[in-house]
């Protein structure tokens, strides 16, 4: 019995590799240009990032940090991270790290909230995309590293998607949570006031949803950091590379710098992210 | 044309709609229906006309349908079988069937809602609360709408506070946002589901009495949500009791005051306070039961007391057994008489609509019967103890 089970191998990995190999030869046009574009994007991020000098934009974040915060501490902390970023000598790896996770929210965010929204309207939809969500989560990020390699080349790009397949799930979900715990008092209440179906998401339930979609992305920001050592190995620039250097070469100090860039991006990122104090309660 | 009609709906919340409506036919109620289709009944055979200017307020306990039935006005639910006539543009149109664009246009000129839970949106200041329904409409300017929220919002008292966002009130406070909002439309038909339950009762009374003194101004129709029989027969023009779904009695406060059409009515009644709803007309003995002596009404048994009519039957003199009386008359609204006028007077007379408190107050003050006259000054009736007793203690047939 056990011989004929090992004997009689059901070919699952061949299907897929054949599936893979299938969209290689006849998708590849499609392929290309989505490389093209996206790899546009994020080189045209990445350069933008890099033309300004290094000490005008970390002026320009604590500048912007102000803004959105108004606290001395916050600016202060960031513009000391990214100098001692720089002074580590990361700050080119860094920017392109940045520039990395930047595209991939965005590409998160674009594709993510409206099927979260979608989910939402849906029930049916939400219990069809759950399953593909966790699968998205927990599946290994090599294993997806490799046929998206195979698609879309070495580089940048696909360490994009790599980072967009582990980070999407975040924004769909609470997308899904935020337009879903919209109280039905106020649903009705647009209804009732004659709102059509496009007033009543952007009149009632993304603004009611906001906090939560912004948590999802700050989420997503996150955990698309989390990936910038997977996408160093596929060949993406930024603060993973020198980690992987590093491991390569058993090098203890610049692997520990690389490392501390990464957590000091997080923390800023993080701290920026989080929304401004919420206007005051019962007054 | 009523300005809402409710003609033989049936409200079914489920998916068996078919087998419910039958069970319906049939006249099962609410839990036979449950039990055999898994659908939920939200009303049965509801007839019921509300006119124009009129506050109509529908009552039962929860879950008797009084919420589903107000829901149907605007097809914020969905009914399975009957009309549901709203005047709108000058014509009757059927909510039930009308399309998308007619429904939505319904929504925004003719009827406004204010909900029990306010419904307001958190993220939105009061006076951008107040501009929702204009800004859905999308057919004005900001300065525009901001005109009419500012009008609106004098209206309520929250002039000082249109800046504030919706948390920053206290709940009397979002509630009057809530009707400002239902007011900015300009809404011939204005639906409030219990506005006023989620309130502490003394500011529950003082919207209340704002409610009444703005309706006095602007008269529109008002249907109204209660669980509050005091709340329904202070407000309503024409109340609906509910009973699991159904209409079991609709009509005056007085009405159902006095004539309870089943136990279940007359349980509703039994505790309330007759004093505010009893007027005149019910507690009267009308002048036609008024025995006669010529071209005068004797008011005493033994004919003592007479009171001479003119052709037209208006009271002109008092009679006292040979000596001439003097009438007086009273506010009839408040109860009131002046003191002097009082002091001289034989007899009081008063308008038919004379509340019971107002003519226990007048007999208080003065030990005087109380003439009752129509609004043409016509001897309506008579008002004395006895009617006043029989009144408090709801034995008006015998």
């Amino acid at each position: 019995m056990y011989d004929w089970l090992t004997e009689h191998k059901i070919p699952l990995g061949i299907w897929l590799r054949d599936f893979v190999d299938l969209l290689t030869t006849h998708g590849q046009g499609f392929f290309d240009f989505v490389s093209l574009v996206l790899g546009a994007l994020i080189g045209g991020f990445t350069a933008a990032l890099l033309w300004v000098p290094p000490l005008l934009l970390i002026a320009l974040f604590g500048l912007a940090a102000w803004l959105v915060h108004r606290s001395i501490g916050l600016v202060v902390f960031i513009v000391g991270s990214l100098l001692l970023v720089t002074n580590l000598g990361y700050w080119s790896a860094t920017m392109e790290t940045l520039s990395l996770v930047i595209c991939a929210t965005l590409v998160c965010v674009v594709v993510g909230v409206p099927i979260g929204i979608a989910a939402a309207h849906r029930p049916w939809l939400y219990t069809a995309i759950r399953p593909v969500l966790d699968l998205m989560q927990t599946i290994p990020t090599f294993v997806y590293l490799i046929p998206t390699l195979v698609l879309f080349g070495l580089g940048a790009v696909p360490g994009l998607i790599s980072t967009v397949i582990f980070s999407i799930p975040a924004p769909i979900r609470l997308t899904h949570l935020g337009i879903s715990s919209v109280p039905p008092a106020l649903y009705e209440a647009g209804k009732a006031f004659g709102a059509t179906k496009t007033q009543l998401l952007f009149k009632v339930e993304l603004p009611y949803a906001l906090p939560t979609i912004m948590a999802g992305i700050t989420q997503c920001i996150m955990l698309s950091l989390s990936m910038v050592v997977i996408a160093a190995l596929v060949g993406a620039d930024g603060l993973g590379k020198p980690v992987v250097r590093a491991l390569n070469s058993v090098n203890i100090a610049m692997g520990f710098e690389a490392g501390l860039a990464i957590v000091v991006l997080a923390i800023v990122l993080d701290r920026v992210c989080k929304r401004p104090e919420r206007r005051a309660r019962k007054g | 044309m009523a300005a809402v009609e409710f003609r033989n709906i049936d409200i079914v919340f489920g998916a068996d709609q078919k087998s419910a409506l039958r069970l319906i036919d049939e006249g099962r109620s609410r839990d036979e229906i449950l039990a055999a289709t898994g659908a939920v009944l939200g009303a049965a055979g509801v007839s019921l006309a509300i006119e124009r200017g009129e506050i109509c307020v529908l009552m039962g306990l929860s879950g008797s349908g009084k919420s589903t039935i107000l829901r149907a006005i605007n097809r914020l639910n969905e009914v399975a079988r009957g009309e549901v006539l709203v005047e709108h543009k000058g014509a009757a149109i059927d909510v039930a069937r009308c399309d998308e664009n007619t429904l939505r246009d319904i929504r925004m000129h003719t009827v406004s809602m204010v909900f029990q839970q306010f419904g307001l949106l958190p993220w939105r200041t009061v006076r951008d609360n107040v501009g929702f329904g204009l800004e859905l409409r999308g057919d004005m300017s900001a300065a525009e709408r901001n005109r009419i929220v500012d009008e609106k919002l004098a209206m309520v008292g929250l002039t000082n506070w249109a800046g504030k966002y919706t948390n920053e009130l206290s709940g009397g406070m979002q509630q009057r946002v809530g009707l400002a909002r239902a007011f900015a439309t300009d809404a011939d038909i204005l639906l409030m589901d219990e506005p006023f339950s989620a309130l502490d009762p003394l500011i529950r009374d003082k919207l209340q009495d704002e409610l009444l003194d703005l309706q006095r101004r602007i008269q529109k129709t008002i249907v109204f949500v209660s669980h509050d029989l005091d709340e329904a027969l202070k407000l309503g023009n024409k109340i609906a009791i509910m009973e699991g779904g159904r209409i079991v009695q609709a009509g005056t406060a007085e009405d159902i005051l006095l004539r309870p059409a089943n136990a279940y009515v007359a349980e509703f009644v039994k505790h309330m306070n007759p004093l505010n709803v009893l007027r005149g007309t019910a507690v009267m003995r009308p002048a036609a039961s008024l025995a006669r002596d010529g071209d005068a009404v004797v008011l005493d048994r033994d004919g003592h007391v007479k009171v001479k009519v003119d052709a037209d039957g208006r009271p002109v003199a008092l009679d006292l057994d040979g000596r001439t009386g003097v009438l007086a008359t009273a506010d009839g609204e408040a109860g009131l008489i002046d003191d002097k006028l009082a002091h001289d007077a034989d007899c009081i007379v008063a308008p038919v609509d004379l509340k019971l408190k107002a003519a226990i107050e007048l007999k208080r003050h003065t030990d005087l019967p109380i003439l009752l006259v129509d609004s043409l000054g016509r001897l309506a009736g008579l008002c004395d103890d006895d009617e006043i007793y029989r009144g408090l203690l709801r034995r008006l047939d015998g």
